[in-house]
């Protein structure tokens, strides 16, 4: 193994590691700098991960890949313990590219307080959590770094967001909190019940999640699984968030800065969904099984639920944050049908959901930034007052409706198609039934959606911003928007290039899933 | 009873017993230097104060490297990997506390020597009780913490409030020292031996009786008055806002540490029996205790307007995390599991390494604070952030060790403790680990409310200047804050500590 092999993921967490403290050893005065030792440090981390999906060995999509197990608290027998394979790699990807499309987006935007220093201190210390997070293979390790991301978004919330955000931001900390604090108990309930000798000969007890996944919680009695299932059901929902465990959402959303929008939505909710994937379903799969109709349940209401909420919004930002309750919803749907399909498409909605969402965002925050205010009463003719704009959100909510050809489709679609037939035991009624509500919510989606565009973009411009001179797109605008805009395109012309990645270590998980439960 | 009485010529150890008498010698050296010394040099006994802490580090270090457990007086003192490790912590912690107390000290209008004479005491006492295996050595280091402090508390002569704090510190103090001697005597006619060892095999081989677990609970509650348990507490806020800070400081790591000493001495060598069978006695009591400090410690917390109070009731919260490890002992000896008892016990310790240094490190800068505003209120800390950045930032570590958020140490505190629960199991166990949980998350809004006004409001009108902290004050927060990230990221230094001490 070669060098870059062996550091490439800790690199990941490393650099904006360094680039932090870097940060916030630089004097204030000094914002030029500071700028661009966070962009450095970005690209730096997002040159990392696409050298590692260069090098990543496709056709071993199921194996962990730049596997690293070093020895870290080894009195509660837990190590550092990174690697990816084919479900996390995209996720990887995503986070790094996104991050440093943020710090671009960021460069002559700083919302009030101003600040730059601690704002892009922030940003990187979100990323280590993010980034680490997608790479952890050790419970505890997956823990920290899943926790890790509270405290700078509390921050980024509380500081730089909006009047209601004191509010927003505990809010935002305190159910996330109550989430892990029974997630840890579950993963601690894992380490001492579950005995993993059968494929790791000699031990016992282990934090390893690949372990774990490979025993499929051997020796505990159903209920005890189903009790374990539980607690990181909360974890992990809160965190998504599914119904009912959303109403932080709308409010992080709505006072969030731009930036914390954009990867609220694009990165944090990820994080609850790919719990799911990487550890609750794979470690107990008959909990799973069990639970599985009442998490589509959930997922169902949450895609009806926020396409319902998004009609009643009168602020732009906040209809964006109830339509991510709706998607991340089929996202849920998908996820338990346990099969393969489904969690394919699971991922790639997650990564067109982070592209097209934070988009989205990103044009709420520059009109916002323009006009002064996100009430769609008092916006419209965006087409004509700041047409480049205007068609960029045209393009970005026909993505997020599920256009075919851009990457929502990918997401939806497959997300409706594999409840049509979930995995073995499940029962078929009951998911055509959500198959029905889902392709149902997909109108609804359509109707907010377009409603949206015809409130914000339609029209002529209302009376008080006829003669207002509104910026169209701006340089550092451009540079952020363009890539995500051309990914969008590609991602829905050819989805290959995710399910490429997922699907042989999809396929493995499930088959394993389906065996265990057998 | 008699083997009370043959105690043969006692050996002495002088490298086992050399950080006793440096401290002792560093006592008598701060003395005699205050009569030499006109009072203006008086800053001084600080300098000579924590040399000679610092100096009484160089035996631990250096027992701790020889490797082997040393025993004395017939087992009644002993020098292990635990006593050294927590001999280390309160030398540590006193340190601090010196560092803490410099400037504020020599600034205001105290008597100065016989400050840092009270305080090296009491610290003398916390060293004893890391080594104590025996009822009355246990009993004599325990006054010999306390006894310093009730005077400490009162420090400022001519505040009412402290004085308060100072006399309700020491009613409550007789009062519970009392329960517990009357308790240790039962334990001794019940069993016939003061050393804990007899004890522990005397509980294992006859089992509890009914006379003993009588015994057992008066002693609990003494130690329940001195670690200010709920509904044991009701001392702590007053003697801990009304003494002054940095004597708060101490009391609520250093002489709260030396109450879960005694109590893991007491409990783990004697109480618990040689083979789990005695936990059946206490470990109800001690559930109830732990749920109560944690519930209502955070309840109380939550209103409180002064820091200074609402670290006070976090600190009775916290002692409640911390009982629950014993909890877990309990639960699981009654249950014929004894390898819990040693990891629980560990815990113990991780966490109060881990306390110690963030709540010393949050009274650093709350002393560093009031030097500007001359208040405690959580108000003065209005738009710290933007006036002091660096004491904000700190502060923040600080908060959010407490609450337990990682990558600061206080999360592998808490998990450490989570853990022990949870290897115990059983229903009790699982319902007192869920109790914790949702306490931790509770804990939080008082920690941040502090946060919120730091980050989130505007600075008070008037001076917007950086405070500026003095260089020793800086020290000690600096090195807390160092020990909070470095142990939150990689917890195997303190974690090794706690389990090679059991």
């Amino acid at each position: 193994m070669n060098w870059f092999d062996s550091w490439a993921l800790t690199l990941t967490v490393l650099i904006p590691a360094v680039g932090a403290v870097v940060l916030m050893l630089i004097p204030r005065a000094e914002e030029a700098l500071i700028k661009w030792v966070a962009l450095i440090a970005t690209l730096a981390t997002f040159a990392t991960t696409i050298g590692i999906a260069s090098r990543f060995k496709f056709s071993k999509g199921t194996l962990l890949q730049f596997d690293v197990n070093k020895h870290w608290i080894d009195v509660i027998n837990s190590h550092y313990h990174v690697g990816i394979d084919g479900i996390s790699l995209p996720m990887l990807v995503l986070s790094g590219f996104i991050t440093f499309l943020c710090v671009i987006y960021s460069w002559n935007h700083f919302p009030e307080p101003h600040n730059p220093k601690a704002f892009l201190a922030l940003i990187l210390i979100l990323e280590i959590g993010m980034n680490g997070t997608f790479i952890a293979q050790d419970l505890i390790l997956f823990f920290v770094f899943f926790e890790i991301v509270l405290l700078p978004m509390f921050f980024m919330i509380g500081v730089w967001g909006g009047p209601n955000r004191e509010y927003a931001s505990i809010k935002f900390f305190l159910f996330t909190l109550f989430g892990s604090a029974l997630m840890l108990l579950s993963f601690l309930a894992l380490y001492f019940k579950v005995d993993v000798s059968p494929h790791v000969p000699g031990i016992q007890h282990s934090f390893d999640m690949v372990a774990l996944s490979r025993v499929h919680g051997a020796g505990l009695v159903r209920s005890t699984q189903n009790l374990i299932f539980a607690g990181m059901f909360l974890g992990f929902a809160i965190k998504v968030p599914m119904f009912p465990f959303h109403t932080w959402l709308p409010d992080a959303h709505t006072e969030a800065p731009t930036v914390g929008s954009v990867l609220l939505a694009a990165i944090l909710l990820k994080l609850g969904a790919y719990g799911f994937i990487r550890i609750a379903l794979p470690m107990l799969p008959e909990a799973a099984h069990t639970w599985a109709p009442w998490i589509g349940g959930l997922a169902v209401i949450g895609i009806i639920y926020g396409a319902l909420g998004c009609l009643a919004q009168t602020d732009m930002k906040r209809l964006i944050a109830f339509s991510s309750v709706a998607h991340m919803g089929f996202v849920m749907l998908a996820i338990s049908t346990l099969t393969s399909f489904g969690i394919n498409a699971a991922i790639f909605g997650m990564v067109a959901h982070g592209l097209i969402t934070g988009m989205l965002f990103f044009i709420a925050g520059s009109m916002q930034h323009n006009y002064g205010t996100r009430q769609m009463s008092r916006l419209g003719g965006l087409l004509t007052s700041a047409p480049k704009m205007g068609w960029i959100l045209g393009f970005c909510v026909m993505a997020s409706l599920g256009l075919p050809g851009l990457a929502g489709f990918w997401g939806e679609f497959p997300a409706i198609l594999s409840s049509f037939s979930p995995a073995a035991g499940l029962s078929i009624p009951l998911f055509r039934f959500y198959m029905v509500v889902a392709a149902v919510g997909t109108v609804f989606a359509a109707g907010y959606l377009l409603w949206m565009l015809q409130k914000v973009a339609f029209g002529v411009p209302k009376p008080e911003f006829a003669d207002a001179h509104i910026h169209d797109v701006s340089s550092f605008e451009w540079a952020t928007w363009i890539p995500i805009l051309l990914l969008i395109v590609a991602l829905g012309v050819f989805p290959n290039i995710v399910f490429h990645v997922t699907d042989r270590a999809v396929t493995h998980m499930t088959n394993a899933i389906a065996s265990a439960i057998s | 009873m008699l083997a009370a009485i043959t105690n043969a010529t006692p050996v002495f150890d002088w490298h086992a017993l050399a950080p006793e008498i440096v401290l002792v010698a560093t006592i008598a050296v701060v003395l005699i230097a205050d009569l030499l010394f006109p009072d203006r040099d008086a800053w001084q006994s600080s300098r000579i104060a924590s040399i000679g802490v610092l100096a009484a580090l160089i035996p631990i270090a250096t027992l701790a490297a020889s490797g082997h457990d040393r025993s004395m007086f017939g087992g009644a003192y002993v020098v292990d990997h635990y006593a050294i490790a927590l001999q280390g912590f309160f030398l540590a912690a006193t340190y601090v506390t010196i560092l803490l107390s410099a400037d504020y000290i020599s600034e205001g209008d105290y008597y100065k020597s016989e400050f840092y004479v009270l305080l090296l005491t009491s610290a003398f006492g916390m060293v004893v009780m890391a080594s104590a295996r025996d009822l009355i050595t246990l009993f004599v280091a325990l006054e010999t913490i306390s006894i310093p402090t009730f005077i400490l508390a009162a420090f400022r002569k001519h505040d009412r409030v402290s004085n308060e704090a100072g006399v309700k510190y020491y009613l409550i103090g007789v009062l519970s020292s009392a329960l517990m001697l009357y308790g240790m005597s039962l334990i001794f006619g019940v069993t016939g031996s003061t050393k804990l060892v007899e004890i522990g095999s005397y509980v294992g081989t006859h089992g509890t009786t009914s006379l003993l677990t009588v015994a057992v609970f008066l002693s609990l509650i003494g130690f329940a008055f001195k670690i200010s348990a709920v509904p044991f507490h009701f001392w702590a806020p007053d003697t801990y806002e009304g003494a002054p800070t940095p004597v708060t400081a101490f009391l609520s790591v250093a002489s709260k540490a030396g109450g879960f000493v005694a109590l893991i001495n007491i409990v783990y060598f004697g109480f618990y029996g040689s083979n789990g069978r005695g936990a059946h006695a206490w470990w109800g009591a001690v559930w109830v205790l732990a749920a109560l400090s944690m519930t209502f410690g955070n309840l109380g917390a939550l209103r409180q307007t002064n820091i200074v109070r609402m670290l006070a009731y976090s600190s009775i919260a916290q002692g409640g995390f911390m009982l629950v490890p014993f909890v877990a002992a309990g639960i699981a000896g009654a249950e014929g599991k004894i390898g819990v008892a040693a990891e629980s016990m560990s815990a113990v310790v991780i966490y109060l390494l881990i306390y110690g240094a963030m709540n010393l490190g949050a009274f650093a800068v709350v002393i560093a604070v009031a030097r500007r505003t001359k208040s405690a209120e959580i108000s003065s800390y209005s738009g710290l952030f933007a006036t002091s950045p660096v004491l904000a930032v700190t502060m923040t570590l600080f908060m959010a060790s407490l609450a337990g958020i990682p990558p600061l140490a206080g999360w592998f505190a808490k998990f450490v403790m989570f853990r022990s629960i949870i290897d115990a199991g059983t229903g009790w166990g699982i319902a007192l680990a869920i109790i914790a949980a949702v306490n931790s998350v509770v804990a939080f809004f008082y920690y941040f409310a502090v946060v919120r006004r730091m980050w989130f409001a505007e600075p008070a009108e008037g001076d917007r200047t950086a405070i500026r902290v003095p260089p020793a004050l800086a020290g000690a927060i600096a090195m807390m804050g160092v020990v909070v990230v470095v142990i939150g990221i990689y917890p195997q230094l303190f974690a090794r500590i706690g389990e090679r001490a059991f």
